[in-house]
């Protein structure tokens, strides 16, 4: 058989061949998700404390990212909202895919009411936008750590189902879980060890796009000041504080946006251009 | 130049997933006079449809015709701009494609897309064209002529729009008309009506065909000449009369070979009192509500009550929608019965698998069609066959894996391949893994449905002799599922023909050449031979056609 | 064949119903869960018990939460939307005139980032894989990357504080020309459009390439049809399902985006009065602004889906 290697950017390894747009994703990804993990130990000056004499300082040496509306270090600011965007986004789309795959692999062999009811049930709280949702709740109980997580985890639990749901019926109309149906395997095999193994690579990469979400949700509520209350904050509470530099262009109001961006652009990136298995062997 | 098509030296490559190119036409030469139909002849991945399709200078996503000339008519199609491809398709060159109920676009009339080819050329007024369009409904012999455009193609049946695509090929007067497989997914008794009507408009219009197929039989009674592709390459060219008589290449002996009748072993230890293994009494399964005696609305196994003896087949023929799958769904529990008795080795069965013990479940296995959907994509083969081993036999690693390795020697297939997904396995080597873990339960019965309808016909044989010798060794039982004669004529003790959800006949093999049964007839006696002169031979009671056929 | 588009349109008006309920009560519901009492809040903290527990008896807050629910749905029945806690005004009143002018910016986004996301998509579709469909594929999923305020922000800072050409807020009152109307609707517009359209160009585009690649266009193909007619003819007659249901899908990020947008840009609309709301705990107000953003939502979807049914050839 006569082999040639195609023209491309795409490289090898492992078995798995990758692109340089997934590879520098993965990397800001992993930067972020190491100041989320030692932002404590690494910031300059405490959060709290104000060290420029003038607000929305410049950047310049010892305050790297300038200073913010009251004259706190940027950086120090932005390295700890690191850790509350990424954290409280993690726990949430971890809550919701965990149970939203769960439920929608049980529905799909189980089907019946049990199905049907669940369903129209999540179906209908997915036609509440998101933001109402979240407003709504933040009304009711007012905003904390563990309500907002939770929150966030409710409300995207309908679309995880959902996903997870159309996958598994697909792969639940396939001969091989007829053939162990009629084995007498239980449900829990069913779900885990024949419909999981084929679905995990787009219930992946919908965990990504869905963390994506999130970050975007959180990062929406607290811009309005529903989300994280002071003295913490996370980067879309630090844009709303510092809103008032946006005429003159502060560091303090363009950073914290920028490393939102950075965030969700890389998860998307990285979702796009995920390392593929490389299937024909003789190669 | 002398001929229509001058094909010289072609030669195409695709690019896999991993992004390398892999030649898979490698230097294919062939030639099509004026008037002549030449069939292309291969099993799947053989590179048939690829040639086909180069003749219209297109090459389907991932693949790029790389060398070459392809002459049609003067032109060479490899190096036209594809602004001039397009000018020649549809008027010079026309395609009929393997399933037309996927070739129509199901949001516009059958008509208006007959007549695209003239509305995109120019051709003809559209008035003119549906004209043409409704004396080519009539040529076909398709019913209704005046009226058929005017549905839209859900609304018509498949052998009618196989023939509506050969209408919409031939409307802009084509000097070739390639046809890709177009009887493949029909039924035998349609595929008769389809291939009559096709053959007699491209020899009243003395145009010249490319016609793709993987079966030699259907090929013998259209083609003038045989081209025989594996790999990519030319095997093999010569008249039909030539191939089929005084074949040279080994390849194309072995496609002949699966036609021959298979020799029968004679049971010598004929037990003077077999013993039955299976007994089904008026079964009744179906779809839709349940009415209130108990029976659903729709009746897809209507009453049918069969016999299976220890150690002995039992074959079910008939054709797509006849309920054969349906039932044995129903004997397999996965589609309960709605009324009926299944008793199973001297016990009565319940009608949902769920209620079956794990020893009835163990000891009736059930093969499907397509290994494709059958075998779990994401797991290895090992842990595929392993699985039976540890759920019905509890067996612990060590002796699950010297199993595995027995298992996989009976299906002859070697042990390395136990690393494998599904994915990096052939048809025919996937088939085997799917049946090896059947036989991983130490079944009495297995129920085979379709076994073999996917697979290229000379994988397909050697399967059904592994099927035979496993029977041997390891006295089983099949229940035989198959719209192919010659597949269940060659394994089966009995065969029981089913039409409309009843069971019309049943007959043992020796005497398939005499049914009795009206349908029986109209069946068997519609199963192409490789004699090129059975279709213009075949004479079939219009009576018979007009009640069975499926119009 | 009508009579089985009819029950289908049936079956999904009342899904659409059945929806709603669940909708209502879920808002309802989440509305009920405040920490402490309502009557307390409202009374402040000077209250006497016996005063708290007449107004709790008023409010019939010690009746169970269903016979609430029923009774705030029969009030809604009747056009009655509750006074509002902060300043004793019947909802209705409050809602009325921000309804109009949140409306008036949605229906102006629409009539602007249809159009606009509908070519944009169908035409990077036409063009999979060249310099202007990577452009647009890539600008897309930027624009999706980020949260609405910064499309806002960025917005505000090119055109309000380098160019100077727009105000960097609107006040709807101050319209006396068309010019004025132009500059006030401006920001607020473009940023919506901007958010919506990137949602709905990458859906219409992958519905198209998903038909693109159907057998029945490579055979318009072979019957030497030009892209145009294979887009136009035979593509988009059969991507109409799903790009409608794009389009509603998008249209419903307007909810998400309006309650940005309508506060950043100080912008006198229905979703300003709700985040008010939230912050005063004014809690008829907030469910009442809450049920009308999930009809508006509810509606749109139902309509999608009930295009997509009848554009179905198969039920023709």
């Amino acid at each position: 058989m006569t082999v040639a290697r195609a023209a491309s950017s795409r490289r090898s390894f492992l078995g798995h061949s990758y692109n340089l747009v997934g590879v520098v994703a993965s990397l800001v990804i992993l930067a972020w998700t190491l100041v989320a993990i030692f932002a404590p130990y690494i910031i300059p000056h405490p959060i709290g404390d104000i060290v420029d004499d003038d607000y929305f300082g410049p950047m310049r040496q010892g305050l790297w990212l300038g200073s913010d509306y009251l004259g706190r270090d940027m950086l120090s600011r932005v390295l700890m909202g690191a850790r509350y965007t990424v954290g409280i986004s993690l726990a949430a789309v971890s809550i919701a895919c965990f149970s939203g795959v769960v439920l929608g692999m049980i529905a799909a062999v189980t089907g019946g009411w049990f199905d049907t009811c669940l369903s129209r049930f999540l179906d209908a709280m997915n036609s509440i936008p998101s933001k109402l949702f979240g407003l709504v709740v933040v009304a009711a109980v007012g905003s904390s750590i563990p309500v907002l997580i939770l929150t966030l985890a409710v409300i995207y639990i309908p679309g995880a189902y959902r996903f997870a749901r159309a996958l598994a019926v697909n792969i639940n109309t396939m001969d091989f879980m007829t053939v162990a149906r009629v084995r007498g395997e239980s449900t829990i095999y069913l779900i885990g060890s024949e419909i999981l193994p084929n679905i995990i690579r787009p219930v992946l990469a919908d965990f990504g796009l869905r963390f994506v979400f999130i970050v975007l949700l959180l990062s929406g509520l607290s811009f309005l000041g529903l989300g994280l209350q002071p003295p913490l904050a996370d980067w879309g509470a630090l844009v709303r504080e510092n809103i008032g530099g946006l005429p003159f262009a502060a560091p303090a109001v363009i950073v914290p946006s920028l490393a939102i961006a950075s965030l969700t652009i890389s998860v998307n990136l990285l979702i796009d251009n995920l390392p593929q298995k490389i299937r024909d062997r003789d190669a | 130049m002398t001929n229509l098509v001058e094909v010289r030296n072609l030669r195409i490559e695709a690019t896999t997933d991993a992004g390398r190119l892999v030649e898979i036409i490698k230097g294919v030469s062939l030639d099509i006079a004026d008037g002549e139909i030449v069939a292309l002849i291969g099993e799947s991945g053989s590179g048939k449809t690829t040639v086909a399709l180069s003749l219209m200078g297109h090459a389907r996503p991932g693949c790029r015709i790389t060398g070459g000339e392809i002459n049609v008519d003067g032109k060479n199609m490899a190096a036209l701009t594809e602004r001039e491809r397009a000018r020649l398709r549809g008027t010079d060159i026309a395609y009929v494609p393997q399933s037309a109920a996927a070739a129509f676009n199901p949001s516009s009339t059958i008509m208006e897309q007959v007549i695209e080819v003239t509305r995109i050329h120019g051709l003809m007024p559209p008035e003119q064209a549906r004209k043409r369009a409704v004396e080519l409904f009539r040529a076909l012999s398709l019913p209704d002529p005046e009226g058929i455009g005017a549905r839209y193609p859900h609304q018509v049946s498949g052998g009618q729009l196989q023939r509506l695509a050969a209408a919409m090929a031939l409307i802009g007067d084509p000097k070739l008309v390639i046809f890709d497989e177009p009887t493949t997914a029909l039924d035998v008794t349609t595929q008769i009506d389809v291939l009559k009507a096709f053959k007699s408009v491209m020899k009243a219009g003395g145009i010249a065909g490319v016609y793709v197929s993987h079966d030699l039989a259907v090929v013998a009674q259209i083609a003038d000449r045989i081209v025989v592709l594996k790999g990519g390459e030319v095997q093999e060219t010569g008249t039909t009369a030539e191939i089929l008589s005084a074949a040279q290449h080994p390849y194309t002996r072995e496609l002949l070979a699966a036609f021959e009748p298979k020799s029968r072993q004679i049971r010598a230890d004929e037990d003077s009192r077999p013993k039955s293994l299976l007994r089904i009494d008026n079964l009744v399964a179906g779809y839709g509500p349940v009415k209130r005696d108990g029976q659903p609305v729709i009746r897809a196994v209507d009453s049918v009550s069969l016999v299976v003896e220890k150690g002995r087949n039992l074959g079910v023929i008939g054709e797509s929608g006849c309920g054969k799958s349906t039932l044995a769904r129903a004997i397999a529990g996965i589609h309960p019965a709605a009324t009926g008795e299944i008793v199973f080795d001297g016990k009565a069965l319940e009608r949902a698998a769920r209620k079956r013990t794990r020893d009835q479940l163990r000891e009736m296995q059930i093969v499907f069609q397509y290994a494709d959907t059958a075998l779990n994509p994401a797991k290895p083969v090992e842990d595929i066959i392993s699985r039976p081993l540890a759920f019905y036999h509890g067996l612990d690693r060590q002796a699950r894996s010297k199993r595995v390795d027995e298992l996989l020697d009976m299906v002859r297939l070697p042990r390395s391949l136990r690393y494998r997904h599904p994915s990096e396995l052939s048809g025919g080597q996937k088939q085997r893994v799917n049946f090896a873990r059947a036989l991983a339960a130490d079944p009495k019965l297995i129920i085979c449905d379709e076994i073999t309808s996917a697979l290229d016909t000379v994988v397909a044989s050697a399967v059904i002799e592994l099927l035979k010798e496993l029977q041997r060794e390891l006295e089983l039982s099949y229940i035989f599922i198959s719209h192919d004669l010659s597949v269940v004529e060659a394994i089966c003790d009995e065969i029981m023909v089913m039409y409309n959800g009843e069971r019309v006949e049943q007959i043992t093999p020796d005497k398939v050449k005499a049914p009795t049964h009206p349908y029986s007839k109209l069946l068997f006696s519609s199963v192409p031979k490789l004699d090129p002169t059975w279709l213009d031979g075949l004479v079939r009671d219009p009576e018979l056609v007009r009640q069975y056929g499926h119009r | 064949m009508k009579s089985g588009v009819l029950n289908l349109v049936l079956k999904r008006l009342a899904v659409a119903i059945v929806t709603l309920l669940i909708v209502l009560f879920a808002v309802f519901f989440a509305t009920s869960m405040l920490p402490g009492d309502t009557a307390s809040i409202l009374l402040g903290q000077a209250a006497t018990p016996e005063a708290v527990a007449g107004l709790r008896e008023a409010m019939h807050l010690n009746d169970p939460a269903i016979l609430r629910f029923l009774r705030w749905l029969v009030g809604l029945l009747h056009g009655d939307l509750g006074t509002s806690y902060a300043n004793e005004m019947p909802v209705a009143a409050l809602i009325g005139g921000r309804f109009v002018n949140t409306m008036k910016l949605a229906g102006i986004t629409t009539l602007i980032s249809v159009p606009l996301a509908l070519t944009l998509g169908i035409t990077a579709a036409m063009l999979r894989g060249s310099v202007y469909d990577r452009t647009v594929t890539v600008l897309s999923i930027g624009v999706i990357s980020v949260p609405e305020f910064m499309v806002a922000t960025l917005a505000v800072l090119l055109f309000a504080v380098y160019l100077k050409w727009l105000p960097a807020l609107s006040s709807v009152n101050e319209a006396h020309s068309l010019a004025d109307l132009v500059r006030i609707y401006s920001m607020p517009v473009i940023t919506l459009t901007f958010v919506i359209s990137a949602q709905m160009i990458r859906m219409t585009r992958a519905a198209v390439i998903e038909t693109l690649s159907t057998p029945y266009v490579e055979m318009a193909l072979l019957k030497g049809a030009s892209r145009s007619r294979m887009v136009l003819k035979h593509a988009l007659p059969n991507a109409l399902g799903p790009i409608v249901n794009a389009v509603a899908l998008s249209l419903s990020y307007l909810v998400g985006g309006v309650i940005i947008v309508e506060t950043i840009f100080n912008y006198p609309g229905i979703a300003k009065l709700m985040v008010d709301a939230v912050a005063t705990r004014d809690l008829p107000l907030i469910q009442s602004c809450a049920m009308i953003f999930c009809l508006g939502y509810l509606l749109l979807i139902t309509a999608a889906d009930i295009v997509a049914i009848m554009s179905n050839p198969r039920l023709r």
